[in-house]
């Protein structure tokens, strides 16, 4: 009697009359696939990010040089000029050597000499205030340069639209992992309540409501889904920590960067998973419940 | 055999606990399992419900159970009109109702225990707080010993008693058994309808459907009997 105090009271529903193991690795592996959807979305919104900050942080001038002037001279007129613009931390003429070595990868050494290279000013902006392509073109021009100005806002355009892009597929990819979680479990929840009618329909006898004996199976996978949640969050935890333990800052590839907050954010995996289940499980249960009657 | 229910505490409702008018029910259009069927049971009263196999009393429990619905008549349990009651209202009437069922409708994954307090849990009981009731009902019904068991692996004269013990353990105000005796041995049949006339006397109504019409006269009850969905007798 004593014992019985302190004991745990056994469910109400038989066990895995539902699929319960077969459930549970689908959710686990539903879960790792979400963690690790989510870990890509977040590298690759870091990386973009980072190569848009880089771009917003520079322009490239290219300078014609006026009749009687050489190239070299323009250029360095140029990056005098483009120094002294409010929101310019540095402006420096591109030598012909500089400007050789950008291009020997793809040009080879044989026609460099004789190729007429642009003549470059690289400017690095303030990080603070920088400086607008417009404001630069005014300088140029003022300063009777004749030069266009590439702030690099194309590609930068380009970089951020692919982050959005790539956020957007992964919270998709989210959302459908977390839609198939909750089919899993509908179904799951489905099959069990058909194997156990008579099981309802005594606790329905003795008194039980909709809502309790929709909590019962709430509560069962829900429980299910916590745990097999837990599993592939932390097998993704688990690849995530060793990709960036071995791959350092830049993870594996530069285009998608680790870091070890990241393991911290798929910890609410198992959270999620659970209520994905629990919302599916109520509904499920209670409007078959009403469809009995 | 003492009886010790909570239900000793709780005083008798002043109306009818059962009242159906003018029932009708059928399966079918063309098979009508219940006709015209008036019926009044008084709080604290006893009847037995007699009658041949396919009279139409497990049709009558079930719609004093709220599992069928009437469609003719009116139905009132415990004053209230449950004719159309909404499935929301449904528990409210049954943990007011100790149902002992023909297949007795245990849960063979549950303990012997357990299933005894299951009306209890379900109504939102603690364990600290029924464990002594159930301990108890199950010493009464000589399945004290038993606690810890499975249903499957009690006898059928045990599974009755199981199935009695765990419609009467919250203190019902009706109790309706479904051939209650039907798997017991002579002597264990007077026991429990000893048990039943206990419970009555302490308020609750009882009503036993029942083949045994020489157990129903033994009994002292008021005797009704059904015949091709028909009523008659005290009461009716």
């Amino acid at each position: 009697m004593i014992l019985r105090l302190f004991s745990r009271r056994a469910s109400m529903l038989p066990r895995d009359a539902g699929g319960e193991r077969w459930l549970a690795a689908l959710i686990a592996v539903l879960c790792f696939l979400a963690c690790l959807s989510a870990v890509g979305a977040v590298a690759a919104d870091r990386a973009a990010h980072g190569w848009a900050r880089q771009l917003r942080s520079e322009a490239t001038v290219q300078v014609r040089p006026r009749v009687g002037e050489t190239g070299a001279e323009a250029a360095a007129r140029a990056a005098e000029t483009l120094a002294g613009v409010p929101g310019v931390a540095e402006a420096e003429a591109m030598d012909r050597k500089t400007a050789e070595a950008l291009l020997r990868p793809w040009l080879g050494d044989a026609v460099l000499p004789d190729l007429p290279i642009p003549h470059l000013v690289t400017v690095r902006l303030d990080k603070a205030g920088p400086a607008s392509a417009v404001s630069l073109s005014r300088a140029l021009a003022s300063a009777g340069l004749d030069a266009t100005v590439d702030d690099h806002s194309l590609w930068r355009g380009e970089v951020e639209r692919s982050a959005a892009l790539i956020t957007v597929l992964a919270l998709a990819a989210f959302l459908l992992t977390a839609g198939a979680a909750g089919a899993a479990v509908a179904y799951a929840t489905r099959a069990g309540m058909a194997a156990q009618t008579g099981v309802i329909e005594t606790l329905s006898l003795n008194g039980a409501s909709d809502s309790a004996i929709a909590g019962l199976y709430q509560l069962r996978y829900g429980l299910v889904a916590a745990v097999a949640g837990g599993v592939g969050a932390a097998v993704a935890m688990a690849l995530v920590a060793g990709l960036r333990f071995l791959g350092g800052a830049e993870g594996v590839t530069p285009a998608l960067p680790l870091m070890w907050s990241d393991v911290l954010i798929l910890s609410p995996c198992p959270l999620l998973a659970a209520t994905v289940a629990l919302a599916a499980a109520r509904f499920t249960a209670l409007a078959r419940l009403k469809g009995r009657h | 055999m003492s009886v010790q229910p909570r239900r000793a505490t709780r005083s008798a409702p002043a109306t009818d606990t059962v009242r159906l008018s003018g029932v009708g029910f059928g399966y079918a259009a063309t098979h009508r399992a219940l006709r015209n069927v008036n019926l009044t049971l008084p709080s604290g009263s006893f009847h037995f419900l007699t009658g041949p196999s396919g009279a139409g009393k497990s049709t009558l429990l079930k719609l004093l159970t709220l599992q069928e619905r009437p469609d003719a008549g009116t139905l009132h349990l415990f004053g209230e009109d449950a004719t159309m009651a909404p499935r929301r209202a449904l528990p409210d009437f049954r943990r007011r109702t100790g149902v002992v069922f023909q297949d007795f409708r245990l849960l063979d994954h549950l303990s012997v225990f357990d299933n005894v307090a299951l009306p209890l849990r379900l109504a939102g009981g603690k364990q600290i707080d029924y464990a002594a009731d159930v301990e108890e009902m199950l010493d009464w019904v000589g399945l004290g010993d038993r606690t810890e068991d499975r249903p499957p692996s009690l006898s059928g004269g045990e599974k009755q008693r199981l199935a009695i013990a765990r419609a009467v353990v919250a203190g019902p105000d009706l109790i309706l058994a479904d051939e209650p005796t039907g798997s017991v041995d002579a002597k264990m049949g007077e026991r429990l309808l000893k048990l039943f006339q206990s419970l009555n006397r302490l308020g609750a109504t009882v009503l036993i459907a029942s083949h045994d019409e020489a157990l129903a006269e033994r009994s002292g009850a008021t005797v009704l009997r059904l015949e091709g969905g028909r009523l008659h007798g005290g009461g009716a």
